[in-house]
Formats: C-alpha cells, sequence, structure tokens
C-alpha cells in the first residue's frame, strides 16, 4: 500500500501563518477524528461524540470548523505557532523584505509492532503537505486585500481537501481493543484522532533550507 | 437490487438515509442562521447522536423537514433540496444557494451497510459542516440583520437551479455508495450578486454614522406573508412567549434565520421589529398550541416562519385546501406548501386567524420614530428646524433617490478656490430650497452657532476640509507647452551633474 500524499500551497503574510495553517490543519484533523471508542466484552465497541466549533480568523476574512477538543486544539496550536516563529526568525535573519517560504507536514501514519530489539514502525498512510510562502506587504490597502484573498484561498483549499477526503481511499482497518493505539491516538479525553506527526521544515527564498542559510550567514560574518 | 440486502440491512439503511437527511437539513439551517455553532464532544456515547457527530436538531427545522419528505426518502429521481435565499429589507429576494442531496443508480452492492456506509455519511456530515463555511453565502449570513435577513426552504423532488441566476457554480460536498444507489450532496451557489450592489445592501455606515433608512417605517412592509424564523433554546418552548407571535400559517416551508441578537423585540416588551412579518400578525397564545412547531421558536420575535415561494413548490407539497384556509384575511399566499399532518393544528389556527391583523397590528404595533427622521411634507425646512446632520433627513420617502449619501449634490459655483475640483458629499447642503445656488451661506454644522466672527466653523471646515492645489497643478505651470519643458530639461540635467557628489552623499547615508 503507497502512501497518499496531498500537497496545499497557499501565500499569506506573516501574521496570517498562525490561522491558515491552523484552518486547515484542524480541517483535515475533523475529517480524521472519531469518538472515543469503548470497547465492550463481545468484541464490538461503541464510539463518542465529536462536537464541532466554528472558529472566526483575525486576519483572514475566513471562518472555520474545527473539533471541539481544547486540548488537541493546543497541541496543534503549539506546532504551529513554532512553525511561525521559525518563519519569523528566518524573516529577520535574512532582513525585511525577504520571502520565506516553508512546509508543514501532517501524516497520518500506523504503528506496526516489532520484536524486539527492533522498535516499532510508523507506516505512513496519508501525508498532507502544506506549502506556506510568505510575503512582506507595504501597506496597509495591500493587507486588506490579502485579507480577503487568502480568505477564499483558504476556502478552495478547503474544497480541495473535502474532495480528496470523500474519495474514500485507504483507510486503517477499525483495530481491536488490543490493537487501537496502533491505530488512534487514545491520548487525548474527548476524541480520537488517527495517529498523527507535524512536521516542518522552513526554506528562504533560494529554496535552500535553513540550516544552510544560517551557515552561509556565519561564515560571511566570520569572513568580513 | 434489494433482494441483495437482507432485511435487515434493507432497514438500517433506510433509517440512515432519512437521519442523514434530517441532519444535513440541520447543518445547513444551523449555518444560515448568523451565529457560531458550538457542540461539544463527549467520550461517552449518548445513543441520541447519529453519525457520532454533536448536531443539535431545531425542532422546526426537524419538523419542515419532515414535511417536505412527507414519509418518503431521497432516491433515484427524487432529490431533497435546501434552499437558502436572501430578503432585503426594501423587499427584494434572491436565492443564494441550493444544496442537494440526491441518489443516482449507481450501487455499491458489497459495501456493509452497518459499518461502512455509516461511517462514510459520518464523514460526509463533517465535511458538509467544513463547506457551509466557505461559500459566499455563509459570510452574507453572518451579517445579516437590519438590511436583510436569509430564508430557507425545504423541497423533495426536482432539482430547480434557475433561481441562482448565470453562471452559478457548483461544489460537490461528497459522495457515499450504498446497495441501493450513490448519495450525492452537493452545493449550487450564486455567482452574480449584481442587484445587491445596487441596492447597496452592503452599504456600510455612512460618516458621522448615521442609517438614512434606520428608522423607515415597516421596512419589511410589503412582505406580510413572510416571517422571519427565530430561535432560542428548546426550554423556552413552552409558551414561554406570550404575545407576539406569528406563526403564520401560510405554510410554505420558508424560514427566515435571523439571529436573536439582531432583531428589536424582546419577547415580552415588543417593539417593531425591523423585519416585518412578525408584527404583522401577532396572535396571542391561540396560535401557541395550534403551531407548537412555530412557537418554539420564540427567539427573536416572533418570527414565524414561513415564507411564500414566489414559485410553485413541487411534489410532497399539495395540500391546497388547508393551507389556503389558513391564510390571514388580508394576504393571499402564492402558493401553499404541504402542511404535512398538522391538519388540526391548522385548522386551529385558521380560527385564531380569523381575528383581523389589522387589528392585532395595531394593538401591538407601535412605530417608533427616531430622531433624525424627516416626515415627508416638511423636508424643505430641515435647515429651518436646526436639526443637527438636517442635509441627511430624507427629503421625501424616496430615499435613495434624493440621498445626498448616495448622489452627492452638484458642486456649488462657490468663491472659495479650494472647493474648485472637489465637492464634499453634502456636509455643505443644507435644505435650502434649490433656487439657491450659494448653499454656503446657510451652512450649519451640527453644534456650532452662529456667532459674529468672519469664519465661523462652517466657513472654517469648507475652507480647509481639502487639501490645497498642488502647484503643479495650478493654471500658470499647466499652460508651459511641453516644448519648453523639453527645453529646459539640458539645463536641469547640467546642475544635476555637478551636484552629482551631493547626490552620492546622500544615497550612501540611506544604506
Amino acid at each position: 500500500m503507497n502512501c497518499r500524499s496531498e500537497v496545499l500551497e497557499v501565500s499569506v503574510e506573516g501574521r496570517q501563518v498562525d490561522e491558515a495553517m491552523l484552518a486547515l490543519v484542524h480541517t483535515i484533523l475533523l475529517h480524521r477524528s472519531t469518538g472515543k471508542f469503548h470497547y465492550k466484552k463481545e468484541g464490538t465497541y461503541s464510539i463518542g461524540t465529536v462536537g464541532t466549533q466554528d472558529i472566526d480568523c483575525d486576519f483572514i476574512d475566513f471562518s472555520f470548523v474545527r473539533v471541539s477538543s481544547d486540548e488537541l486544539d493546543r497541541v496543534i496550536r503549539k506546532a504551529v505557532g513554532e512553525f511561525k516563529d521559525l518563519c519569523c526568525a528566518l524573516q529577520d535573519a535574512m532582513g525585511n523584505g525577504t520571502d520565506g517560504m516553508g512546509q508543514i507536514s501532517l501524516e497520518f501514519y500506523q504503528k506496526k509492532k516489532s520484536r524486539w530489539p527492533f522498535s516499532d514502525e510508523c507506516i505512513p498512510w496519508e501525508v498532507w503537505s502544506i506549502k506556506v510562502n510568505v510575503v512582506n506587504l507595504a501597506n496597509e490597502q495591500e493587507r486588506q486585500i490579502c485579507r480577503e484573498k487568502v480568505g477564499e484561498k483558504l476556502g478552495e483549499k478547503v474544497i480541495n481537501i473535502v474532495e480528496v477526503i470523500n474519495r474514500h481511499e485507504y483507510l486503517p482497518k477499525m483495530p481491536t481493543q488490543s490493537e487501537v493505539d496502533n491505530v488512534f491516538d487514545t491520548s487525548l479525553k474527548d476524541v480520537q484522532p488517527y495517529l498523527y506527526k507535524i512536521t516542518f521544515q522552513i526554506t528562504d527564498t533560494l529554496g535552500t533550507s535553513v540550516s544552510t542559510t544560517m551557515r552561509r550567514l556565519i561564515k560571511d560574518t566570520l569572513a568580513l | 437490487m434489494d433482494s441483495d440486502l437482507s432485511p435487515q440491512d434493507k432497514k438500517d439503511l433506510d433509517k440512515f438515509i432519512k437521519f442523514f437527511a434530517l441532519k444535513t437539513v440541520q447543518v445547513i439551517v444551523q449555518a444560515r442562521l448568523g451565529e457560531k455553532i458550538c457542540t461539544r464532544s463527549s467520550s461517552s456515547p449518548t445513543g441520541s447522536d447519529w453519525f457520532n457527530l454533536a448536531i443539535k436538531d431545531i425542532p422546526e427545522v426537524t419538523h419542515e423537514a419532515k414535511k417536505a419528505l412527507a414519509g418518503q426518502l431521497p432516491g433515484i429521481g427524487r432529490s431533497m433540496c435546501v434552499e437558502i435565499s436572501l430578503k432585503t429589507s426594501e423587499g427584494d429576494s434572491m436565492e443564494l444557494e441550493t444544496w442537494c442531496l440526491e441518489m443516482n443508480e449507481k450501487c455499491d452492492k458489497d459495501i456493509k451497510v452497518s459499518y461502512t456506509v455509516y461511517n462514510r455519511l459520518s464523514l460526509l456530515l463533517k465535511s458538509l459542516l467544513a463547506i457551509t463555511r466557505v461559500t459566499p453565502a455563509y459570510k452574507l449570513s453572518r451579517k445579516q440583520g437590519h438590511d436583510y435577513v436569509i430564508l430557507y426552504r425545504i423541497y423533495f423532488g426536482e432539482v430547480q437551479l434557475t433561481g441562482l441566476g448565470e453562471g452559478f457554480q457548483t461544489v460537490r460536498v461528497g459522495v457515499v455508495g450504498t446497495p441501493v444507489g450513490t448519495i450525492t450532496l452537493s452545493c449550487a451557489y450564486r455567482t452574480n450578486l449584481a442587484f445587491m450592489s445596487t441596492r447597496q445592501f452592503e452599504r456600510t455606515a455612512p460618516i458621522m454614522g448615521i442609517i438614512i433608512d434606520h428608522f423607515v417605517e415597516r421596512p419589511f412592509g410589503n412582505m406580510g406573508h413572510m416571517h422571519p424564523c427565530n430561535y432560542r433554546a428548546p426550554a423556552e418552548e413552552e409558551g414561554g412567549y406570550t404575545g407576539v407571535e406569528d406563526s403564520q400559517e401560510v405554510c410554505t416551508t420558508s424560514f427566515s434565520t435571523s439571529p436573536p441578537s439582531q432583531l428589536y423585540c424582546s419577547r415580552l416588551s415588543y417593539q417593531p421589529p425591523v423585519l416585518v412579518g412578525a408584527a404583522d400578525f401577532c396572535h396571542p397564545s391561540t396560535l401557541n398550541a395550534a403551531n407548537p412547531h412555530q412557537m418554539g421558536i420564540p427567539g427573536k420575535e416572533g418570527g414565524v416562519p414561513q415564507q411564500v415561494p414566489v414559485q410553485p413548490c413541487h411534489a410532497a407539497q399539495a395540500e391546497h385546501a388547508r393551507a389556503s384556509s389558513c391564510l390571514p384575511n388580508d394576504h393571499v399566499p402564492a402558493v401553499p406548501s404541504g402542511s404535512g399532518e398538522d391538519a388540526e393544528a391548522s385548522s386551529r389556527s385558521t380560527d385564531g386567524k380569523s381575528v383581523s391583523p389589522r387589528d392585532v397590528m395595531e394593538t401591538t404595533f407601535t412605530r417608533k420614530v427616531g430622531a433624525f427622521v424627516n416626515k415627508p411634507g416638511t423636508q424643505v425646512t430641515t435647515a429651518s428646524l436646526d436639526l443637527p446632520f438636517a442635509a441627511f433627513a430624507p427629503r421625501a420617502y424616496d430615499i435613495e433617490e434624493n440621498d445626498p449619501m448616495v448622489q452627492p449634490p452638484e458642486s456649488p459655483a462657490t468663491s472659495s478656490p479650494l472647493q474648485g475640483s472637489l465637492h464634499s458629499q453634502g456636509s455643505g447642503e443644507s435644505g435650502v430650497p434649490a433656487q439657491d445656488d450659494f448653499v454656503m451661506v446657510d451652512f450649519k454644522p451640527a453644534f456650532s452657532k452662529d456667532d459674529l466672527l468672519p469664519m465661523d466653523l462652517g466657513t472654517f471646515y469648507r475652507e480647509f476640509q481639502n487639501p490645497p492645489q498642488l502647484a503643479s497643478l495650478t493654471i500658470d505651470v499647466s499652460s508651459q507647452s511641453m516644448a519648453e519643458d523639453l527645453d529646459s530639461l539640458p539645463e536641469k540635467l547640467a546642475v544635476y551633474e555637478k551636484n552629482i557628489d551631493e547626490f552620492d552623499a546622500f544615497v550612501d547615508t540611506l544604506q
């Protein structure tokens, strides 16, 4: 089984990075979360209820729906916050006026137990890559236009996400009680998303990664 | 086809489709209420949350959906549609979108009903939650209130998309294959919102914060048969609502979904709502029992829902006789819609309606005349009344025509050189009769007195409200010919070249 990979690309202003990422990641997680499983003795299980919540963005003309789970929201906000900090750090390092590019990956995986001494294998079955192009805007008028444009773009991305999800392609089989932790993240109290991890990388406009850029900056400084 | 399906599976599938249809309607209507929706997750299954999603059920919406379905299920050739439209305070209406739940013949015989189909329907509902926030009508519905309201209509049968205008777009929410057919959920939405810009329903508050038509009498006066549908928490359903209601029995299945906070009426102290309808047909609690589903939405004012659609409703919406008897005296419905099982309720409400709506109107409808409102016939003297912002008081009932905000008055021939190119938007105008061209003289700025100083506030304002003309645009300069400009260029260049070091030093300081 090959891992399904989807790429979404957005261009946003620096202060919109947080909300844009939250909107897309939460939309995906809404579809990839179920209620908590309660296994019964006969091998059947019942599923809890997933609530939803409307969120309005402050810097984008956009609203989205997320799962009503403060715990999950905290985890996602933390990850998105780190991503945004890295983006901003790069822009500061490169100086004003530099656009930056980053990519945040939301990967759904299954764990496959291996025998000792090997550690469990993580097999991804769906990867969402969200490429973010961070732009600098010169004045308030451009920012206002950006607010609306990014809102429209995010709407298109939500439609793309829904389109992919509704192809009903591979989903891990519903696990038995002993296997549930290999498929779902059971650490949250109120909902149960599929096992996922969020990773990100930042690049500058030339497409080189941050580490290369920092190395170059340091070298240049020492050379002077 | 059905013979391959076990009876239990068939029963389950029918149940799933029925509740899916009902939940779909709930999600769509709730997304157009104009409010943010929030439901809680629960780790323990409650047994009543279909598709493992916390979607509240508004009783009236469920009732209307069931009425439209009339015991049938969406099937091949029988689609369930939810039409969302907008109605302005001036009475114009426009369809915004139509959500369609359809089924086609493509079957998936191998799919497991109780597990896979159920989970996929759950996924489809989540997608619907996401997509309802993305179509243009969502933003409009969040801003509904004074100028317009959002209404919905549920119908069953053939899909009607002609009301969406040209160039409408379609977005597919998703599909779920079942052993009896493939369920498709999609939305067709209007892209041409042209009439709205002419009506300025999106007009933001004018300068000085006055909305000119703010206190116009009965802005929805000509939609007497339409009622807003307002929703409050279920606890208030049982007649906590005295007085104000509506329950217009007109029985079509259209409801407005105005949010409670944006209408004037409170439940107990009734003021005429901006959105009419409710005002016109207030009936006391006689109707409460008769139409529990309508009372159940006390919410905003009494709204009672029903909008008579202009075009005839199809399929399951017959029941002419019953519905027409439900009409109030002075309103003829365009089309009645199926009243479903409410035979008794309808006849009771007919009785209740024998009271002349006019009487009711007079007893309950109190018109507020607000500040700054100019009654017709007196506009000539508004200036002399010394009303602040007299310039904005409507001169005639044809507000827009004379509205200084919409059509700025012609630039007067003034003595001030500053007024030559730019004219102000009516701020300098007053109610001076048309034969006097010089309006500046009578300008009376708000809250300032005429005094003996040569420069009063009004003159000062007019003199300095526009920036002075640029020197380069003055007549002297413009009369210079192009040829002279070109001739002077080499000299200028020579001067600049001489001072090149200075320029370089300046540029260096910038780096």
